[in-house]
């Protein structure tokens, strides 16, 4: 037993947490969440040769074959810095292709910082029911067309490629297509998503459906998890600072009791929700029945969400009037916890599937 | 990160788990899941039977008697005992007076307490609450003074759990009223509860059950030698106590025991929607306790440090998972229902309300994470 990470993972989370540091702080993520492009071609650039856009892919695509652990310490800086990349997309479109025969093709430009993806999968009418598809794939001469509507694709607007879920005649498989043009809109979080519409267009079969589309929304859960605890633990620091410099009364609010309490509160929900991250992490990594993973995932998926809500709401209420303010950063990191609560399915979903489990 | 448990750490579990399997008395397994009261006889049978094995106090120092397991293995075992549903091990000379003597005791003091404590010999209670001095312990008023080769002690202690089963009572004294700190007139010392001038008064609780008591002392004379560390130095010991006590409030396989239980008292209540969540939301809670206690535990492995303030969690989080099975036992059953079972586990309720009110209320662990922890 062991919660450290290893010296390699140790040694990149540094240096990206160093890099965000120095050229991702409040304010330039501030310029680039409102630039018209909404991403930085400049820091996907550094990320690839930080060896991030490679980790989780396989080696023999110029990857490294990391797991959920190897981007743990990465996503919970990404968290803490409020990252608008299209890193968690990229990620998973890529894993989508990993094992296919198409991935050699288009893996190694991922991996180079190339080519972004992202995994067009959700639809109007699915709320978190990984089996609700509508789109429907077609067998045409040698390859497939595709024909309907996806909907919140976050990352589409930069995507150069798109893998996308479709019914096909033996069941739902997943396609790799090209990038239609959809009106990209900003996410309450800051991101960038489009609503990607096809009308026959022609399509790649990809190996893999349903238990792969799961298995790949499990790791993205992951992931999720640990970038809401940096999030969170922004959150939680700044709210600390808060209560020590910010004097009301002739003295500092934070040696009021009932502002002490609530802030040990949400410091123990930070540290619960880090347990939880390492639980969904490891397991998505470890375990090798899909049902192990897939309790520990949404395990750890009920308690960030209740956390990133608790923690989100009370970093706000504990700032008063200027944590309503676009001005802070606190403010953003509640609109970006407010999203991860629900991504990939809110604490009621998560619930249900526990449960049943 | 690895969050299994180590070949040789899964080895020691299973072989905790066979010797309990085989040496756990049925009947006292009996009494505990069904709730029973555990007679000084049942605490006392448990006790010799694991000081025969040699697992008894495993934290000891080997010379004493301790198993030099290391804290993990220490952990496993410990929630083996309450995955199994083992009888309580009563902390208050094992755990908690054993302490004080091996970190502040005399050569003599030990030689002549631990081996007792050990093998059961002598029942230890806490003598710490006053009736004016609960959570703002240091105000006690409990008053020694010297005579000659004694401390003449009058006062009162309130809450003292298992008074009536004690032989001994470490207690925290006013050697000294005219300090400017209060905390520096404070002083620790056992007084043999056979000592003419002491009054056990049961204090019976809303479950019915008689657990604590009210002691009272009257010109109780305790020879000096029975002072722990020095003169006015009490609340060092009392503090260094504090972080004992909170390590091992998580009761983590007790919960898992009852949480499993739980679940199967109330499977007619699955198909309710409402229910199951509110059932998967505890379970979830432990686990993720679990994970955090480990984490603590892969921390104090590291760097040999003791535990810092913000265990105190532990004791939050733990109790209120304890509060939230027996919320959750209650509810499952049958409204109407009258039978033995049912009616412990409505007492087991109403008792268990006093997990976030002892051991330095759950409003304390919060003031001393807010002060040592964050800084506020």
């Amino acid at each position: 037993m062991n919660f450290d990470y290893n010296e390699e993972q140790q040694l990149l989370a540094d240096s990206v947490r160093r890099f965000l540091a120095k050229d991702y702080d409040f304010e330039a993520r501030r310029k680039i969440a409102a630039s018209e492009a909404g991403w930085s071609a400049a820091a996907w650039a550094t990320f690839a040769e930080m060896g991030l856009t490679g980790l989780v892919f396989p080696a023999e695509h110029g990857g490294f074959g990391g797991g959920a652990v190897d981007a743990m310490g990465i996503m919970e800086a990404f968290g803490e810095a409020l990252v608008v990349e299209p890193y968690l997309p990229t990620l998973m479109g890529g894993l989508a292709l990993a094992r296919s025969p198409l991935a050699g093709s288009l893996l190694p430009a991922v991996v180079e910082g190339k080519v972004k993806l992202a995994f067009a999968h959700a639809e109007k009418g699915a709320r978190y029911d990984l089996g609700f598809v509508k789109t429907r794939a077609r067998k045409a001469g040698d390859g497939w067309t595709l024909e309907g509507e996806k909907a919140g694709v976050v990352g589409a607007p930069m995507a150069e490629r798109l893998v996308v879920s479709a019914a096909a005649p033996d069941g739902i498989a997943l396609f790799l297509a090209e990038n239609p043009t959809g009106r990209p809109y900003r996410t309450v979080d800051e991101m960038r998503a489009s609503d990607p519409v096809f009308r026959g267009a022609k399509a790649e079969r990809l190996e893999g459906g349903v238990e792969l589309i799961e298995a790949l929304t499990d790791f993205a859960t992951a992931l999720v998890c640990a970038e809401a605890v940096g999030a969170m633990k922004f959150a939680c620091d700044t709210t600390l600072e808060y209560l020590k410099t910010r004097k009301q009364f002739g003295v500092p609010i934070g040696t009021f009791q009932a502002l002490q309490h609530r802030m040990v509160d949400m410091f123990i929900a930070q540290e619960q929700a880090r347990s939880m991250a390492c639980l969904a992490c490891s397991r998505v990594d470890q375990a090798s029945d899909p049902k192990e993973r897939a309790r520990a995932v949404s395990a750890a998926k009920i308690k960030i969400a209740d956390s990133a809500r608790h923690i989100s709401q009370e970093s706000v209420q504990l700032h008063g009037g200027m944590g309503m303010s676009e001005e802070l950063k606190v403010s953003h990191t509640f609109r970006r916890l407010t999203v991860i609560a629900g991504q990939f399915g809110d604490a009621d979903h998560h619930l249900a599937r526990f449960a049943a489990l | 990160m690895d969050l299994n448990y180590s070949p040789e750490e899964a080895a020691f579990r299973e072989d905790v788990r066979a010797w309990l399997a085989s040496n756990l008395p049925g009947d006292l397994k009996d009494k505990v899941a069904s709730y029973a009261h555990l007679s000084k006889d049942d605490l006392l049978r448990w006790h010799g039977i694991l000081a025969r094995q040699g697992w008894v106090a495993p934290a000891w120092p080997k010379e004493w008697g301790g198993t030099g397991w290391n804290v993990v293995q220490r952990y496993i075992f410990e929630e083996e005992l309450g995955y199994a549903g083992a009888p309580p091990l009563i902390p208050f000379g094992l755990t908690m007076c054993a302490a004080v003597l091996l970190r502040f005791g005399t050569e003599a003091q030990k030689r002549r307490f631990l081996p007792r404590i050990y093998n059961g010999d002598d029942f230890w209670c806490q003598g710490y609450s006053e009736p004016g001095s609960g959570s703002d312990l240091a105000s006690l008023k409990t008053r020694a003074t010297r005579d000659g080769g004694h401390y003449v002690v009058n006062g009162q202690k309130i809450w003292t759990t298992l008074a009536h089963y004690a032989d001994w009572i470490f207690c925290l004294v006013r050697t000294d009223p005219n300090v400017e700190r209060r905390q520096e007139g404070i002083s620790f010392v056992l007084i043999d509860m056979k000592t003419p001038g002491i009054t056990v008064r049961p204090l019976m609780l809303m479950d019915g059950a008689h657990e604590v008591n009210e002691v009272f002392f009257d010109d109780v004379r305790v020879p000096a030698e029975n002072l722990v560390h020095e003169e006015g130095k009490g609340w060092t010991v009392a503090k260094y106590l504090l972080g004992y006590e909170r390590m091992n409030t998580g009761r983590i396989g007790e919960s898992r025991r009852q949480l499993a239980a739980l679940k199967e008292y109330s499977a007619h209540l699955m198909g309710d929607v409402r229910f199951r969540d509110r059932l998967s939301r505890l379970e979830i809670e432990l686990m993720a306790l679990e994970i955090t206690n480990l984490r603590f535990l892969d921390r104090m492995r590291r760097t040999g440090q003791p535990p810092g303030a913000d265990v105190s969690m532990l004791k939050i989080k733990g109790t209120e998972i304890q509060q939230g099975i027996t919320e959750l036992m209650l509810q499952a059953a049958d409204p109407v229902a009258s039978d033995a079972f049912t009616d412990a586990v409505r007492k087991k309720y109403l008792s268990m309300r006093k997990t976030t009110i002892y051991a330095g209320s759950n409003e304390i662990q919060r003031n001393i994470i807010a002060k040592m922890t964050l800084g506020l």
